[in-house]
């Protein structure tokens, strides 16, 4: 489906059908057919993060796009070479700024199939709770950015007094916020504390109720459809050379969700269904992901139900911290402990990619190790970097408007692409 | 996942196609990997994609300091039909870091194969527009190579400012 | 921040009586200033008796202080939690501050929330640049205070290329903390009408563009252009 206006809106009819005849009189030129380059940002109230688009534009019609990046390059890579790998995860954890369960699960998953750790199952449920609730979270931020581009202002209030509720919850069972450091290399960092699980129900069960809110407000609303419906589609073959992953390639009805297809995590224990779109539009990519947060719900509220007892991290004490009350006791666990902490543990060598789903598409991180305490080399192969590619294609032909849109419903995180 | 008499099927095939595309193989940690010859890379993914393996999730390097040849390129392929990965490997030497560009073939690899050669100076031929995507573009030096310095500051302390070592006076 | 108060003396150095009469005799020339009855001697003598506390650089630091317009300026992780002090839960909108205005022109407070790296550093120095006076600077979080998490090649800590007012730590810093920092730079600016911001951070010169006869060899002089040259902006 060609998404060029000129063709389909009779747009070149009507400029010339415009008669020059006032402007004669004040005997201006004719108007230039000229393309302008216009730059966008990298400080700009509509691009998420500081990207920059350079926009080649024929009067109000986007003809080419080149995304440049860049300006929030932290080095996170190379950081991450000079520390041990217990130090790695809250560095890791800042990339992509709001998936950052995923970021740290990619990393730990990477670093225990290297280790050959078991995770227990208790941790496994507990890592799902997390990652679902962020999932959810930050699906609500991008709600509510996205809306305030739109122009729906006052869905950014609602969407960030659902998003308190979680991190309300993140700091009972951690203590922080944002980058908690809760998932560790074998499991988690603590078990979850009493009441915990009460205030989780209490929240799954008002966020479908909120999540009906925002789509009477949203989904019937004649500008919001106007904005999304039909607006810069890309194809499903497309996206897939490309390399899109994610909420946008199901919106244009590949239902490849890893969380299905090669599960990890014990999330074949869990029944949930994966929310597709047929047309690939900004509608679609905007359902799909309003419809994410019911599954994540649902997958929370089972991960409750069936949270087995046992251990929250790994009995293997090269790996994990002993429990303080065996440091009063034990010789070798203060040996373990002291080990730990000062050099840390060391991984046999080996190279390992470690793919899992997160809220943008397909995060993986790879790990080389050559058999010291530090890791060789990470790479965080972050979704919102290669769907970034897809910007060009997508928006080839529309409005400057239907621009914003489809940035807002491409959900960039420049953490992740910049690294 | 191909197990390990699946890889080693594979890499017969690749190798009757082309006697000295297929390096070595390896099996490590359940997943296939295939070190192969840089100078065919691009026929080597082809005839990859031709047997199911027709998503190119991920493109990034290595450094192998201070093993020679030093610098790597990985591709990560997936086949989304049979659920399959597959890392292919190459390996060039410092001195003539180039390995043709599959940004032709696979248009996923643009800003992957930009960011490789921005972090560590491999030069990918063919690409349509290679330059560097995360530094600033007149940045000297690659910075993920293992011998460039970490870099950084000093951690600035309120006896530092008495001191008069601000950052700036 | 130590706050100095001063002890009301009368205009010939002695202590103002407490007496009643001498108070109603203050209150009667106070209402006749507001009316603008007193002129001349009187004025003058009344003005150096400072009934009313307040003088007109107080008022002026007292409304620039409640009105601060940020600057959408949200670079990494730390923008989300400064979106968050726009929300509901913590929400600035009661200070007055919730007007984010996206154009440097018309905001006097930079929240420099995220990471600065070095592509990124010239485009902060040159929005904060096109800022009017009187502007100030919050570095929000560890990354744009110091080097925070990450100390490598690729960050530069926010003083190192502008003048800072407040620092505000954390990583993320909570949003009731970086309200905490905002709340600091109100009363920093009300205790203080002429902060002397720019002579405090070594700041002369900082302006854009200045008049004809300044001197760009000045040795503190930066990004100073003549009218006419935009420095190949």
């Amino acid at each position: 489906m060609s998404t060029d206006v000129t063709r389909t809106s009779g747009y070149r009819q009507l400029e010339e059908s415009i008669t020059m005849a006032p402007l004669e009189r004040l005997g201006t030129d004719e108007l230039d057919q000229e393309l302008l380059t216009l730059n966008m940002g990298p400080h700009h109230p509509a691009t998420h993060g500081v990207l920059r688009l350079l926009v080649t534009l024929d009067g109000e019609v986007v003809r080419d796009l080149k995304p440049i990046i860049g300006y929030v390059h932290t080095g996170i890579e190379k950081t991450a070479e000079d520390k041990s790998y217990w130090k790695v995860i809250p560095v890791v954890e800042r990339m992509d700024y709001l998936a950052y369960y995923f970021n740290a699960y990619a990393f730990c998953g990477a670093t225990e199939t290297l280790l050959e750790v078991e995770v227990p199952p208790r941790a496994q449920y507990l890592r799902v709770i997390h990652m679902e609730l962020n999932r959810i979270m930050s699906h609500l931020v991008w709600l509510g950015t996205s809306a305030l581009d739109l122009g729906a202002i006052s869905m950014f209030w609602y969407c960030f007094r659902e998003r308190e509720l979680i991190l309300d919850l993140f700091e009972q069972s951690s203590g922080q916020r944002m980058h908690t450091r809760y998932i560790q290399v074998g499991g988690v960092a603590e078990d979850i504390p009493r009441g915990f699980e009460q205030k989780v129900r209490e929240f799954t069960a008002v966020m479908p109720g909120r999540a009906d809110q925002y789509k009477d407000l949203l989904a019937n609303n004649e500008i919001v459809l106007q904005r999304l419906r039909g607006v810069c589609p890309l194809a499903e073959e497309e996206l897939l050379k490309l390399g899109v992953t994610g909420p946008l390639l199901r919106a244009a009805g590949n239902p490849w969700d890893m969380r299905k297809a090669t599960p990890y995590c014990s999330y074949d224990h869990f029944d949930f269904k994966i929310p597709v779109g047929t047309e690939g539009d900004n509608w679609d990519r905007f359902a799909v992901r309003v419809a994410e947060i019911y599954e994540s719900v649902k997958i929370i509220d089972q991960a409750l139900d069936g949270l087995p007892e046992g251990p929250w991290i790994t009995d293997d004490r090269k790996v994990a911290l002993p429990p303080r009350h065996e440091l009063a006791t034990s010789m070798e666990a203060l040996i373990h402990h002291f080990k730990l902490v000062t050099e840390g543990f060391r991984v046999p060598p080996g190279e390992v990619y470690f793919p899992i789903e997160s809220p943008r598409g397909e995060l993986a991180c790879f790990v080389r190790s050559d058999g010291s305490s530090k890791p060789a080399r990470v790479h965080m192969r972050d979704p919102s970097f290669v769907n970034l590619q897809a910007t060009a294609p997508m928006t080839e032909g529309s409005y400057i408007a239907d621009l914003i849109a489809t940035l807002a419903m491409l959900d960039p995180i420049l953490g992740g692409i910049d690294r | 996942m191909p197990d390990a008499v699946g890889l080693e099927l594979l890499a017969e095939e690749l190798r009757e196609a082309d006697g000295e595309s297929v390096l070595d193989t390896l099996y490590f940690r359940d997943k296939g990997v295939l070190i192969v010859n840089p100078v065919t890379i691009r026929a080597t993914l082809e005839r990859l994609r031709g047997k199911g393996f027709d998503a190119l999730m991920s493109v990034h390097g290595v450094d192998y300091y201070p093993e020679e040849p030093r610098l790597g390129v990985h591709y990560e392929l997936l086949d989304m039909g049979a659920l399959d990965r597959l890392t292919v490997k190459l390996r060039v030497p410092l001195g003539n870091p180039v390995v043709p560009s599959v940004t032709p073939d696979w248009p996923t690899a643009n800003h992957q194969e930009r960011e490789i050669y921005d972090m560590f100076g491999v030069i990918f031929e063919g690409h349509p527009d290679l330059r560097r995507i995360l530094m600033p573009e007149d940045y000297e030096g690659h910075p993920q190579r293992r011998d460039f310095p970490i870099g950084g500051e000093p951690v600035l302390f309120t006896i530092d400012e008495s001191d008069g070592k601000a950052y700036t006076k | 921040m130590a706050v100095k108060r001063e002890k009301l003396v009368a205009a010939d150095g002695s202590e103002l009586s407490s007496d009643k009469e001498d108070f109603r005799i203050r209150q009667l020339r106070a209402r006749d200033m507001l009316r603008g009855d007193l002129e001349g001697e009187n004025l003058e003598k009344y003005m150096e008796e400072r009934v009313l506390t307040t003088t007109m650089d107080k008022a002026v630091a007292w409304a620039r202080s409640n009105a601060l317009f940020p600057a959408t300026f949200g670079l990494a992780c730390c923008a989300i939690e400064m979106m968050s002090i726009v929300a509901a839960r913590v929400d600035v909108a009661r200070f007055g501050f919730e007007a984010f205005r996206a154009s440097p022109r018309q905001a006097d407070l930079l929240i420099i929330s995220g990471r600065v790296s070095i592509k990124m550093a010239p485009i902060v120095r040159r929005i904060y640049d096109q800022m009017l006076e009187p502007k100030w600077a919050i570095a929000m979080g560890a990354c744009s205070s110091s080097m925070g998490v990450f100390n490598n090649y690729a960050i530069v800590p926010a003083d190192k290329f502008m003048p800072v007012d407040v620092h505000v730590p954390g990583c993320p810093p909570r949003p009731e903390a970086l309200l905490h920092g905002i709340l600091k730079l109100r009363k920093m600016i009300q205790d203080d009408p002429d902060m002397g911001w720019r002579d405090g951070h070594g700041a002369r010169g900082t302006e854009e563009v200045v008049a004809a006869e300044a001197d760009p060899t000045h040795p503190t002089a930066v990004n100073v252009f003549r009218p006419g040259n935009t420095g190949g902006a």
